[in-house]
């Protein structure tokens, strides 16, 4: 079951794309390989001033993930104890299924290997009880590591105090 | 080796953020913020790619001696011995036939300065300077006329801030992590953000309110606003009484600047002007008008910077939560760090570039650059006949880089040290390679701010290449020239030691956390009592005796922007957050992979009339230089303006992913490698024409 979720503040993203130079440099990701993205969306005029959104697009980690259905050899695997979608790197033999089969796009070619590379969550940080690369140094903390129905709770909150009569 | 966390300095950018990186087996693993400082790991885009350039081989991995024309990129590697034996025959020959003073050196300014400023200053030259006649010297020289402070004598206490009115300063692009990070910690308290420039960008995106001002018609807003907070009384009467001089004169001079004077001017309604002055003035003295950070625009800008210090002087933001705080050193705790520097007798020769002679009001610590040309084409005042540009890329910031490049002919020693090919470095006799800031441990500064203390940048790997940190660079030079004595130490640590002496720490109290603090607690001046101005008065200067006393007046009426020709846009250029000094960044393989070129925004209605879509290559023409560069359009523009991003159109082949890529800024502004009276260049003078390439 997945438990995590990578929960984004548009009011705190800057589109400074912190979160993919660290996701890079964290999983040595070579040119043209982005296992996140920040898809910056806009300008739009609202109440007077052009707004930016900026989608961040890391693997969703999904419950019935195309990819690892897709995969002939085995080597995308969801992980059981968390729900965490990975590449067994071994086991790739680089036949981009996985791809063509995930519809947003999200695993990545490694040109350098041959190989599908995929944001794991930075798997090998949660099992030493750290967060992701890309939330950990993300320049304004944007990008918040917590569970999907903690995002909700925050989201939810979130606009609650946007909404109301009486914020500040 | 195994694994390592080293404490250390950033040095991407010249925000210096505090780092920590993670080491394994002599490999960069990872660079992080330093959470104890920046209140969590973040760290900014150009700071995470440090990595790359540890074992980045396009730059000079030894010492290179010129082997062809200047500029031919033709060199002889060599050894340390022969390059600084080199080095030092060539200042020798200089130094007999001229004298010390005709030996000159720059670099990049900021804190990490001491060991190059030690070396001129022993060899008895007084002509030290840095690059920022291209960035902050007319706030620089206006702050510390009004207030007596430098540009970064005082600290931004943004968390607290409830207004934070920013004339141009890109401060979520051109960003510093802690920086960027405080402002939209303000903006998520409630705080309000007014953001003035001449193009929308991703602060103004975030901002309560932008205005799109009229380029070149800062100084009248900045006018006005002063002109409503006296008119309406919102101005903090105690701290105007207790802290400010020249208060009546100040009324009188901006009687004329009213808020529909300013709206003729700025294209900002009256109303607007009149709301954000009451907004500020109930908001005072939580609120802060950011002095700039690069302000070298115009020639009126030192103008336009003493009436933003005098804004935040009238809403008696100084000292203030939420305010501007007055930065504390060690020195005020009676713990100063040992400065090499002040070992050195002071030259008494006139500076080169007219400081303090014809230009007295201007403070020779920093400079102007952009004298060296003329003054090597002249020899007026004297002769200068060698230069040491170290981390310092004049040829690739100063405005006119092919007038500089002329001048420099002049030159019979020109050498750079640097961890880049600089441009400069490619046009020079000598390139001394230094060791990146990964591999290379520095002296210690002094933290700066409402709790002062030290911190110290330091090697987290082992050097990869046959390069040199700058205090054995500055310490073999010094030997050879016979005056080794300034330099007394055999290695880094040594010097350490020396410098923390009597202060009771060591560097080893580094280890933990990468900083010093000397208190618990930050220190507050008190606001009726304890505030200290560095001015003759001892106050705020609106009115400044020592200025007059040098015919340079405290106000000047305002004047309207060069008149753009038809068919000119004026031409205005910024930083994004993956590149800054484009020297550190452009070339470095993952920043490049993000934004290998830059583009050319124009208004889309200007466009229009040119025939110009999305994406078409342009040429843009200023004085017979000429730049091809691709067009982006938008709505969100002033119609005069042309905005591109600064730092590209790299000249040096070896630097294989930014050579040749998009358009140098530089090269189309002519003739304005300039004095303007705050000592800066008015780089947004410059005016280019467009057209499509057919
Ligand atoms: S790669 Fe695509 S399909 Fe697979 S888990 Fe991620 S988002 Fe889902
Ligand atoms: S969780 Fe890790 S792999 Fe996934 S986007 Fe973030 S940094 Fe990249
Ligand atoms: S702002 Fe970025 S590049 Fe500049 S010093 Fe800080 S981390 Fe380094």
């Amino acid at each position: 079951m997945g438990k995590y979720y990578i929960f984004q503040d548009q009011k705190r993203c800057i589109g400074c794309y912190a979160c993919e130079l660290h996701c890079k440099t964290k999983n040595n990701a070579p040119e043209g390989a982005k296992l996140c993205r920040i898809v910056p969306t806009g300008p739009q005029v609202v109440k007077g001033v052009p707004r930016m959104h900026f989608v961040f697009m890391p693997c969703f980690h999904c419950e019935k993930p195309w990819c690892v259905y897709a995969c002939p050899t085995g080597a995308m695997i969801k992980r059981s104890k968390d729900g965490i979608v990975y590449v067994k790197e071994d086991l790739c033999i680089g036949c981009k299924n996985c791809i063509t089969a995930c519809p947003w796009g999200v695993p990545q070619w490694n040109s350098e290997k041959g190989k599908v590379m995929k944001c794991d969550y930075c798997m090998d940080r949660i099992d030493q009880g750290l967060q992701p690369a890309c939330v950990t140094g993300c320049t304004t903390g944007a990008l918040k590591f917590i569970s999907p129905s903690e995002a909700s709770q925050v989201k939810r909150e979130k606009f609650a105090k946007d909404i109301s009569p009486l914020k500040k | 080796m195994g694994s390592k966390r080293v404490y250390s300095i950033c040095a991407m950018c010249t925000g210096r953020c505090p780092i920590v990186v993670d080491v394994e087996d002599n490999e960069v693993e990872h660079i992080w913020g330093n959470p104890y400082l920046l209140g969590g790991y973040n760290l900014c885009p150009r700071g995470a790619a440090g990595k790359t350039l540890l074992n980045d081989s396009e730059r000079p991995k030894t010492p290179l001696i010129r082997d062809g024309e200047r500029g031919s990129g033709k060199w002889r590697s060599v050894s340390w011995d022969e390059a600084l034996d080199y080095v030092a025959d060539n200042l020798k020959k200089v130094i007999d036939n001229y004298g010390a003073k005709s030996v000159v050196l720059s670099d990049r300014g900021g804190a990490i300065t001491e060991f190059e400023k030690a070396f001129i200053a022993a060899i008895g030259s007084p002509n030290y300077f840095n690059h920022h006649a291209t960035c902050s010297n007319s706030i620089h020289n206006a702050h510390l006329s009004v207030a007596g402070l430098a540009r970064n004598g005082v600290t931004y206490d943004y968390k607290n801030a409830k207004y934070l009115v920013s004339f141009g300063r890109n401060l979520l692009e051109s960003l510093v992590t802690g920086e960027a990070k405080n402002v939209i910690d303000m903006i998520e308290n409630g705080g309000k953000l007014v953001q003035v420039d001449v193009r929308w960008n991703y602060t103004a995106a975030k901002a309560d309110r932008f205005f799109m001002i009229n380029p070149g018609t800062d100084y009248a807003l900045a006018l006005a606003l002063i002109h409503v907070i006296i008119r309406d009384s919102l101005y903090d009467v105690d701290f105007v009484q207790r802290w400010t001089v020249g208060f009546d004169e100040l009324s009188n001079f901006v009687k004329p600047y009213t808020p529909e004077f300013a709206e003729k001017e700025t294209g900002i309604s009256a109303a607007d002007i009149v709301k954000l002055a009451h907004d500020v003035g109930n908001a005072k003295p939580s609120v802060i008008f950011h002095l700039g950070w690069m302000t070298a625009w115009y020639s009126n800008d030192f103008y336009l910077r003493r009436a933003i210090c005098s804004l935040n002087a009238l809403l008696g933001t100084y000292e203030a939560k939420g305010g501007l705080i007055i930065n504390k050193g060690p020195g005020s705790l009676g713990k100063p760090l040992k400065s090499l520097l002040s070992q050195i007798p002071k030259s008494n020769e006139p500076r080169f570039d007219g400081c303090g002679t014809k230009y007295p009001h201007l403070s020779g610590q920093w400079g102007l650059a952009q004298e060296l040309a003329s003054v090597l084409l002249t020899d007026e005042p004297y002769p200068v006949r060698a230069y040491i540009a170290f981390r310092h890329d004049p040829l690739a910031s100063l405005p006119d880089p092919d007038y500089i490049r002329s001048a420099y002919k002049k030159l019979d020693l020109l050498v750079s040290i640097d961890i880049n090919f600089s441009e400069t470095g490619w046009f020079s006799d000598v390139i001394l390679p230094e060791d990146t800031y990964l591999e290379r441990t520095d002296h210690v500064i002094a933290r700066n701010g409402s709790k002062p203390g030290y911190i110290l940048r330091q090697a987290a790997v082992q050097r990869r290449f046959d390069t040199r940190p700058r205090s054995w660079i500055f310490k073999e030079l010094a030997n050879r020239l016979g005056v080794g004595q300034y330099f007394p130490y055999n290695n880094i640590e040594e010097l350490i030691a020396w410098q923390l002496d009597g202060t009771g720490y060591s560097l080893e109290d580094f280890n933990e956390k990468g900083y010093i603090d000397l208190v618990d607690k930050p220190i507050m001046w008190d606001r009726v009592d304890g505030l200290k101005f560095k001015t003759p008065s001892g106050k705020i200067e609106f009115i400044s005796k020592k200025l007059e006393d040098v015919g340079v007046p405290s106000f000047i009426p305002y004047e309207k922007p060069i008149e753009l020709k038809p068919g000119r846009f004026r031409l205005v250029t910024s930083k994004c957050a993956l590149h800054t000094q484009g020297r550190t960044t452009s070339n470095n393989k993952l920043l490049n992979e993000y934004v290998s070129e830059n583009h050319i925004y124009i208004h889309e209605d200007r466009a229009n009339e040119l025939g110009i879509k999305e994406g078409d290559l342009l040429e843009v023409e200023n004085e017979g230089e000429k730049q091809h560069i691709k067009s982006k359009l938008t709505k969100y523009i002033h119609p005069d303006v042309a905005f591109m991003l600064h730092g590209f159109g790299d000249d040096v082949p070896l630097r294989t992913r930014s050579y040749g890529r998009g358009a140098s800024d530089i090269r189309l502004q002519k003739g304005l490698a300039k004095v303007a009276i705050g000592g800066n260049c008015p780089y947004t003078e410059c005016t280019v024409s467009i057209k499509k390439i057919k």
